[in-house]
C-alpha cells in the first residue's frame, strides 16, 4: 500500500478531539448515573409484590432492551415531538434515551444480583426480628451489590461505546467531530484511527479494574 | 401449668398439598420438645410456622405473650408485628444461613444492633460472652467461610440467643454436619437444655432427642401420630407408624 500517512493534519484538530472527548466521557457520566437509577427502581419494581409495578417495569424493561439504540435515538428525537408535542434537543433526547436504554440492562442486573442470594440469608434476617425492608439493606444488599458490580461495569464501558452513535443527532460527540474533522481533510484513515485508538485508551483502564474486581469476587466466594 | 407454646388447630397446606392439618400441641417453660418423623411429615414446616417464616393458614398460635390468629377473618398480622413476634424465637437452620459479608462476632451481634437498637459496645459484650458460651472465643473476628461447619452452627445458635429470645427453635441443625462435628453443636443444645431453655428440636438424631427432650412429638403426613415422654415414645411407642418409623434407627444403631 503506497499510502502516505499524514497524522500532522490530525494533530492540528486536537482540540477538537478533545472537546469531543470530553463530549463523550461527559455523557456517558450522565447516563450511567442516570441510568442506575432507573436501572434500580426497575430492578426493585421486578421484584415488588404489586403486580402493576412487575407489569410496568417489564414493560420498560423489554422495550428498551429489544429495540436497537439507533431506532430509539430518532424515535425520541424525530417521532416524540409529532406524538406529543414535546420537543426535545439533540443533548437532552440522547441522553434521555441512553438513559432509559442503559436502565434496562442495568434492571435485569440489579434483579439478578438480589435473586441470586440464597433465601436463607433473607430467613435468617427475618427470623432475629428484622423487618423486609432492614433485611434488604442490612443482608440481602451488600452481598448482592459486591455481585453486581462486574457486570454493571461491564454494562458501563457498553454505554460508553454506545454514545458514539448521538452523532446521528449531531450531537458534537468524539465520533461527530472525527466526521466533521475527516470531511474537512479527506484524511479518513488517519482521523478514524485515531477515534478508534481515542475510545481504547479511555477503556482499557476500565476494563483492568472490572477484571480485578471479578478476581476478587471470585477469591471472597 | 404454665404453657410458653401453645398452637391450636394449625392448617397450611401448599397449592393442594396439604402439609399440616389440625396441628395442637402445648410446650410448658423450660420443656425440650423433639419433633421426629419422616420427611415430608411437615415437621420441619410447623418449626417455621412458630416464627411466621410459613404463614399458617388456620388456627392460632401463642408464644410468651404474643399470640396471632389465623385463616377466615382474621387479618394477616402487619410486617411490624410479624417482626416482633419473630424477635421473641431463636432460630438455627440446617444451613446455618451466617452473613458472610459479617465477621463472627458481627453476625451474633446484628441482632440486637440493629432489630433492638442495642448500642454497639453493650452489643459487642454480650456477643463476645456468648461467643465463649458456644466455645468460640477465639474465631470472634473471623469470617464464616473459616470456619468448619460445626464452629458455623454454633456461632448460629449464639447469633439466635443474642437476641434473648423466650424460646429456640432448631431445624434439623446437625443433619447438614459431618458426623464428628455432630457432638459439639449438640454439646451446646444440651447446655441450653440444661439451663432451662424452652426448646422445640426437629431432628433425626433418636439418641439425642431420647437424652435431652422431654417430650417426644412423631408426625407423618401432617398429623401428630404420637407425643409423651420421650422415654415412652421412643422406647415403647404405641402406635404402628411410630415404631416403623423407629426401626429404621434401631436396625442401623
Amino acid at each position: 500500500m503506497d499510502y502516505t500517512w499524514n497524522f500532522d493534519i490530525v494533530w492540528s484538530y486536537r482540540w477538537i478531539f478533545l472537546t469531543g472527548t470530553a463530549v463523550t466521557i461527559g455523557i456517558t457520566i450522565a447516563v450511567v448515573v442516570l441510568g442506575l437509577v432507573a436501572g434500580l427502581i426497575a430492578g426493585i419494581a421486578q421484584l415488588s409484590r404489586s403486580p402493576t409495578l412487575r407489569w410496568l417495569s417489564w414493560a420498560y424493561i423489554e422495550m428498551f432492551r429489544l429495540t436497537p439504540l439507533l431506532v430509539l435515538l430518532l424515535w425520541f428525537y424525530y417521532a416524540l415531538p409529532i406524538m406529543t408535542g414535546i420537543k426535545l434537543d439533540a443533548v437532552t433526547a440522547s441522553v434521555v434515551t441512553l438513559t432509559l436504554y442503559g436502565g434496562s440492562f442495568y434492571a435485569e442486573i440489579i434483579r439478578g444480583g438480589i435473586v441470586s442470594i440464597e433465601p436463607g440469608q433473607s430467613e435468617a434476617g427475618l427470623a432475629l426480628g428484622m423487618t423486609p425492608a432492614r433485611v434488604m439493606r442490612r443482608i440481602v444488599l451488600p452481598q448482592a451489590i459486591k455481585r453486581m458490580i462486574p457486570p454493571l461495569m461491564n454494562q458501563s464501558i457498553i454505554q460508553f461505546k454506545n454514545t458514539s452513535l448521538v452523532s446521528v443527532l449531531a450531537v458534537p460527540d468524539l465520533l461527530y467531530q472525527g466526521q466533521v474533522a475527516a470531511m474537512d481533510t479527506y484524511r479518513a484513515l488517519e482521523v478514524y484511527t485515531v477515534i478508534a485508538a481515542i475510545y481504547v485508551v479511555v477503556l482499557l483502564p476500565l476494563t483492568a479494574i472490572v477484571k480485578r474486581a471479578e478476581k476478587r469476587l471470585a477469591q471472597s466466594n | 401449668m404454665s404453657y410458653k407454646i401453645e398452637v391450636s388447630g394449625l392448617r397450611k397446606s401448599f397449592g393442594s398439598l396439604t402439609v399440616l392439618r389440625d396441628i395442637n400441641l402445648k410446650v410448658e417453660s423450660g420443656q425440650v420438645v423433639a419433633l421426629i418423623g419422616p420427611s415430608g411429615s411437615g415437621k420441619s414446616t410447623l418449626l417455621r410456622c412458630l416464627n411466621l417464616l410459613v404463614m399458617p393458614e388456620g388456627g392460632a398460635v401463642r408464644i410468651g405473650k404474643d399470640s396471632f390468629a389465623f385463616g377466615d377473618g382474621s387479618k394477616l398480622p402487619a410486617v411490624r408485628e410479624q417482626a416482633r413476634f419473630r424477635s421473641n424465637t431463636g432460630m438455627v437452620f440446617q444451613h446455618f444461613n451466617l452473613f458472610p459479608h459479617m465477621t463472627v462476632v458481627q453476625n451474633v451481634m446484628e441482632g440486637p444492633v440493629s432489630v433492638k437498637a442495642m448500642p454497639k459496645p453493650q452489643a459487642e459484650e454480650l456477643a463476645r460472652k456468648l461467643l465463649a458460651k458456644v466455645g468460640l472465643s477465639d474465631k470472634v473476628d473471623v469470617f464464616p467461610n473459616k470456619l468448619s461447619g460445626g464452629q458455623k452452627q454454633r456461632v448460629a445458635i449464639a447469633r439466635a440467643l443474642a437476641m434473648e429470645p423466650e424460646v429456640m427453635l432448631f431445624d434439623e441443625a446437625t443433619s447438614a454436619l459431618d458426623p464428628e462435628l455432630v457432638g459439639e453443636v449438640l454439646g451446646v443444645m444440651r447446655d441450653l437444655a440444661a439451663e432451662g431453655m424452652t426448646m422445640i428440636i426437629v431432628t433425626h438424631e433418636i439418641g439425642f432427642a431420647r437424652e435431652v427432650a422431654d417430650r417426644v412429638v412423631f408426625m407423618r403426613d401432617g398429623v401428630i401420630v404420637e407425643e409423651g415422654p420421650a422415654r415412652e415414645v421412643i422406647g415403647e411407642p404405641k402406635q404402628e407408624a411410630t415404631r416403623a418409623f423407629l426401626s429404621h434407627f434401631h436396625n442401623r444403631g
